[in-house]
């Protein structure tokens, strides 16, 4: 148990040491989307009829950042560990796959909680929000970071290159997350891309995340719930059979 | 009980075969080299005897746990230094000692780490960054990382590669405290004189195969003979001393002499060709020269 609670502190210290690149930097840039599409768009859009779509916005934005601080922390720890080589350090010492997996995916939820809740912080100010169901919010936050964490092992481990992962962030994790419904609700997109939209799992992450602030979603909390769980839970077991096989890590 | 059991380990790597068939036994207490050309598979070997590595065939036990099945039991007893300098950049060197004392399921070790540190210069640099230590001093923190959960084997991969005179003798004079302390080292290493000087044991791997396996000084007695450099000013060696030329290079003869008799032979036998000898030097066995040879031999 100290092997992992070790691995998990060196792990939340690691993304401390550079909270100005790793908190401050996607606090600032949700905000900047709140000013940017909150000015833009209010009183052009209106998604749900008694809210305001900057109101709308944040928890978008705030989950949006909670799944991308998740996805980037673990992946980036792994790959640079393995680039630079200090990999080793924790590949020597007996430290069992489960351990690793949940240090990484852990630390990867804490920082993605500090993320999420910095951007609800800062935001916040501009908008009248509630918490019609905060567990709602609350474990939707928990999932949807774990699943990105884990997929974030998943691609630290498999990325050999720094450009690889850039690949897999930029090409596979931006375009889940953009199109997933953080700035407008698929009801407003055409039935194609409704149907297409309801095959990305981010979309039921920030759909249920959205539930517990506005207790309206476009999806029933408990239907996206499974779907999150179901991802989680199949994502899981992939990384471990992954990881107990050493794929990437022990030749 | 062996510190390290190798059992006809194999590793292919596609259609490389980087461990052949690798047998041997190292006793506890042993200072053991393990050398050869670079690609021979000493590193593949380690790592599969650190865990870092999984052998296609054959078993590896280290003070008799199984690095596959007890694996914990075998990492707890195993301390490696790795040949690159790596580092973590976030961490001060106090800090990484600690995650590494905690990886392996150690709290409260501050006592012991203080004390390596110590042994090894670090004390001054205890908060500095990885990042802005000298290359010798990195390599000072990887030996530390390998001892702070106090192993009793401990594995040197080229530990004095790139390092500088004095920091070499340093680790080395460590590197026997230890041993006297009680570990068992396994090192390999490119500087044969040094191997020739701190290893009780040697094993020579050439493409794969451990091609010997000995005692150093039985090693050096298997060729025992002695080397005599000669540059001459003809350039050509008289015929009845062509069957102790060992090499040629222009107008360098390398002539091989079974002891300090035969010089006498050698010296008569230049005067009555009339060659006249510009440069003369006359070596003892080392280590450098048997491992040419064996690797020679086994080619």
């Amino acid at each position: 148990m100290t092997g992992f609670l070790t691995l998990f502190c060196k792990e939340v210290l690691r993304f401390w040491k550079v909270a100005f690149q790793t908190i401050a930097a996607p606090v600032l840039t949700a905000l900047l989307y709140l000013l940017i599409f909150g000015q833009a768009l209010e009183g052009h859009v209106r998604v749900y009829e008694s809210i305001r779509y900057t109101a709308f916005l944040v928890p978008g934005l705030v989950m949006m950042s909670v799944l991308q601080n998740a996805f980037a922390n673990s992946s980036s720890s792994l790959i640079q560990s393995k680039i630079t080589g200090n990999i080793v350090f924790i590949l020597l010492p007996p430290i069992s796959y489960l351990q690793f997996f949940g240090a990484y995916v852990l630390a990867s939820m804490v920082r993605a909680f500090v993320v999420g809740l910095g951007v609800l912080a800062a935001t916040v100010w501009f908008v009248d929000l509630s918490l019609a169901a905060p567990l709602w919010a609350i474990t939707f936050a928990l999932l949807g970071s774990a699943v990105l964490a884990t997929l974030g092992v998943v691609a630290g481990i498999w990325a050999d290159k720094f450009d690889q992962l850039a690949g897999f962030q930029n090409f596979v994790i931006m375009p889940l997350t953009f199109l997933s419904g953080v700035f407008y609700s698929i009801h407003s997109l055409p039935q194609v891309w409704q149907a297409i939209s309801r095959f990305n799992p981010i979309f039921y992450m920030i759909d249920g995340f959205r539930y517990g602030f506005f207790g309206v979603s476009d999806v029933a909390p408990a239907s996206s719930f499974i779907v999150v769980v179901a991802c989680l839970a199949g994502l899981t077991c992939a990384t471990l059979w992954l990881l107990r096989r050493g794929y990437k890590l022990r030749s | 009980m062996y510190a390290i059991e190798v059992r006809d380990v194999e590793k292919r790597y596609g259609a490389l075969q980087a461990l052949a068939g690798v047998s041997l036994a190292i006793e506890p207490g042993e200072i053991f080299g393990l050398l050869g050309p670079n690609g021979a598979g000493k590193t593949t070997l380690i790592s599969i005897v650190a865990g870092l590595t999984r052998a296609s065939a054959g078993s590896v036990k280290v003070m008799g746990a199984d690095v596959v099945d007890d694996y914990r039991r075998a990492r707890r007893m195993l301390g490696v230094v790795p040949q690159e300098l790596v580092f973590d950049p976030f961490f001060t060197v106090r800090e990484t000692l600690e995650f590494q004392s905690g990886y392996f399921g150690l709290r409260a070790n501050g006592d012991w780490i203080d004390e390596v540190m110590h042994h090894l210069d670090l004390t001054a640099k205890s908060g500095a960054n990885m990042r802005t230590l000298s290359g010798g001093m990195k390599r000072r923190v990887l030996v530390a990382q390998a001892l702070v959960h106090k192993p009793p084997v401990i594995v040197l991969d080229e530990p004095t590669a790139g390092v500088d005179v004095e920091l070499r003798q340093g680790l080395w004079s460590f590197v026997r405290r230890l041993n006297h302390d009680g570990h068992t080292i396994v090192l390999t290493t490119h500087y044969l004189e040094e191997a020739e000087l701190l290893c009780g044991r040697i094993g020579m791997l050439k493409a794969g195969r451990l091609v010997a396996l000995d005692s150093t000084s039985n090693l050096l007695k298997t060729f025992r003979g002695l080397q005599l450099k000669l540059r001459l000013d003809r350039e050509k060696l008289p015929a009845q001393l062509a069957s102790r030329l060992l090499a040629r290079e222009g107008d360098r003869f390398t002539l091989e002499l079974h002891d300090y008799a035969e010089l006498e032979q050698v010296l008569v036998g230049l005067r009555q060709a009339g060659e006249t000898i510009l440069e003369f030097e006359l070596q003892p066995p080392d280590l450098e020269e048997v491992f040419v040879r064996i690797m020679d031999r086994s080619a």
